[in-house]
């Protein structure tokens, strides 16, 4: 398998989001807006990309019985580095984010593409892994940002398009979180899966 | 390369290693990030002060702790200009609602900014515009020793956020707070800072 | 009196008013993983409950006597998911042995608690609220219990689901996220109320 098709892989056909249904908590917790939603995808993505080197770097040295909690540490190291610079120079990413950022830990997509590939596979092919897998949760969590701020206050991006007082601001409340997503699914399902 | 074997020395030394490894890679970009979160927060606070003053050229003394408010006398050019105070009304709509103003002399409000608040995106988040100088229910000016500070619907000057009567109360009452036992205790006082005795 | 009152209003706020799944959007994975039949819907709920009043204990004293005690704040994330994927492990193995019949019920759903988030956010929060020991676990079980009702709603309005016919392309999770929102929606009737309950308290 070349790297670009591991690539569009990650985008399309194991949408982390759309189609695998990985790390609900920050697409939901998290996209009340699109800055915020792509703000997320790429500390994530980030996260993954590294995680996935490194673990394919080290797969050898590592004993199967404490594979998982071995990759828990790298992973939980990396998170909280990333958190430490995000606080430092992105203080505003911090207070939109918040709780979220430590819990980039428990996002099954992390541990998972750790488990199902990079632990399989060289670095290169990981690394790639990691983008492609990382893009599919960045695009899905802005476009999810992008449709509930748009609905919500009738801006995109903060650029006002219509104007707050047409806005459901439900969709930027918890409930357009699941609804706005829900809705999405389907759209993708439309396009991709001829559903 | 083969894999290495699951036997209990093994196990115990990779575990050790990388949590060795993590620990070290942790503690040293903690010292680097810590100082710039530090200075962050502190330019952070030194902005808000300045631009709830409305001035750019002035000194700020040290905190004092007055009651449950962290107070800032300002002066400008060594003469006082008056006092930023940092404020916490815990009746918000989400959780408790920090807010940090700027006094006169006179205990007239020169500007204010939110710094910590839970309130609903939309609604009560609008607070931190909403009685700006610009916004719908200005307080910029006002006097919560002169006017009523209060929101119209409870007989007062203010006119509350849309829909988020909750919210404004709470940022009201804060103020008022500040202003009764930070500000007002100030007036008799010849001078609000020894600066202007001389 | 008082303190019995602002445990009551943080029980109260933790169940309805922030519920952990519907409001928060913590422990989705298993909302919404594992909830189309009500009894293991349940069995997830309880098993999670229990799971965070004794991970929360744990981390809490963690926080206090280690990482408070040498500065070692920014390890909190890494020591804290490792605590409670031990934990789990732990809980699992004595549950094995000494309660064969409690470790049916909820043996299935224990390894999936570990990257259950609820776990490590609502660790997290009783940090951030500087809340003390006693808040802290009351905190975490009424948050487990938030979580069980939200779990059982849920999966109580799924299995009507099953029996309705819905559009092909809304088949299984969207038709899902969508009764999610609007379950979230019915909870959001709740939003305020711990104010109103902090005024009768006179807290």
């Amino acid at each position: 398998m070349n790297n670009i098709k591991v690539l569009l892989n990650g985008i399309i056909k194991e949408n982390p989001t759309f189609v695998l249904l990985l790390g609900m908590c920050p697409t939901l917790g998290t996209t009340s807006s699109a800055f915020n939603g792509m703000s997320m995808g790429l500390a994530t993505m980030a996260v993954l990309i590294v995680s996935n080197l490194i673990i394919s770097l080290i797969k050898k040295l590592i004993p199967d019985m404490v594979r998982i909690p071995s990759y828990i540490v790298v992973i939980a190291s990396l998170v909280t580095v990333l958190q430490m610079l995000i606080k430092a120079y992105a203080p505003e990413v911090d207070k939109s984010l918040g709780l979220f950022i430590p819990l980039i830990v428990v996002n099954c997509i992390i541990l998972g593409r750790a488990e199902a590939f990079a632990a399989k596979n060289n670095p290169i092919a990981s690394i790639f892994d990691g983008i492609g897998i990382g893009l599919g949760f960045t695009i899905a969590l802005t476009c999810l940002g992008a449709a509930r701020e748009l609905l919500g206050t009738g801006a995109i991006f903060g650029q006002t398009l219509w104007g707050e007082d047409y806005g459901m601001l439900m969709f930027v409340l918890a409930p357009g979180a699941f609804l706005a997503l829900g809705y999405l699914i389907v759209v993708f399902n439309k396009i991709f899966k001829k559903a | 390369m083969k894999k290495l074997k699951s036997s209990l020395t093994n196990m115990l030394s990779v575990l050790t290693v990388i949590s060795v490894v993590a620990g070290c890679v942790l503690a040293y970009v903690n010292s680097v990030t810590a100082p710039q979160i530090e200075k962050i927060n502190a330019d952070n606070l030194a902005a808000g002060i300045k631009a709830v003053m409305g001035s750019d050229d002035i000194q700020v003394s040290e905190p004092k702790e007055v009651e449950d408010f962290t107070v800032y006398e300002i002066t400008e050019n060594d003469t006082p200009l008056g006092t930023a105070v940092v404020t916490v009304n815990k009746n918000g709509f989400g959780g408790p609602l920090k807010v940090l103003v700027g006094f006169d002399k006179k205990g007239t409000i020169l500007g204010y900014t939110l710094l910590e608040h839970a309130e609903t995106p939309g609604l009560g988040a609008k607070a931190g515009d909403w009685f700006q100088k610009d916004g719908k229910g200005s307080i910029i000016g006002m006097n919560p020793g002169e006017n009523n500070f209060t929101v119209s619907k409870d007989g007062g000057d203010v006119d509350a956020i849309t829909a988020s009567t909750i919210t404004s109360r709470a940022f009201l009452a804060a103020i008022q707070n500040a202003y009764d036992k930070v500000i007002k205790p100030q007036d008799g006082v010849s001078g609000a800072t020894p600066q202007a005795n001389n | 009196m008082e303190t019995v009152l602002s445990l009551v209003l943080i029980i109260i706020t933790a169940i309805f008013v922030n519920n952990v799944v519907l409001a928060q959007f913590l422990g989705i994975c298993p909302f919404l993983g594992v909830s189309k039949k009500v009894d293991t819907a349940s069995g997830m709920g309880m098993a999670v409950t229990a799971v965070l009043v004794v991970a929360t204990a744990v981390t809490y004293a963690i926080q206090k006597f280690l990482l408070d005690e040498f500065g070692l704040g920014y390890l909190q994330t890494i020591a804290f998911i490792l605590v409670i994927a031990a934990l789990v492990q732990m809980i699992e193995i004595i549950l094995k042995k000494t309660m064969p019949a409690l470790y049916q019920a909820l043996g299935v759903f224990l390894p999936l608690i570990t990257t259950n988030c609820c776990i490590l956010g609502v660790a997290i929060l009783v940090i951030q609220k500087d809340f003390n020991l006693l808040e802290g676990l009351i905190y975490a079980a009424s948050t487990g219990i938030g979580f069980l009702l939200a779990m059982v709603l849920f999966a109580g309005l799924r299995e009507q689901l099953e029996l309705v016919n819905v559009p092909k392309s809304f088949a299984g999770v969207p038709i899902a996220l969508v009764t999610a929102g609007l379950l979230a929606m019915a909870f959001m009737g709740f939003s305020g109320v711990d104010g109103g309950l902090k005024l009768i308290f006179g807290l």
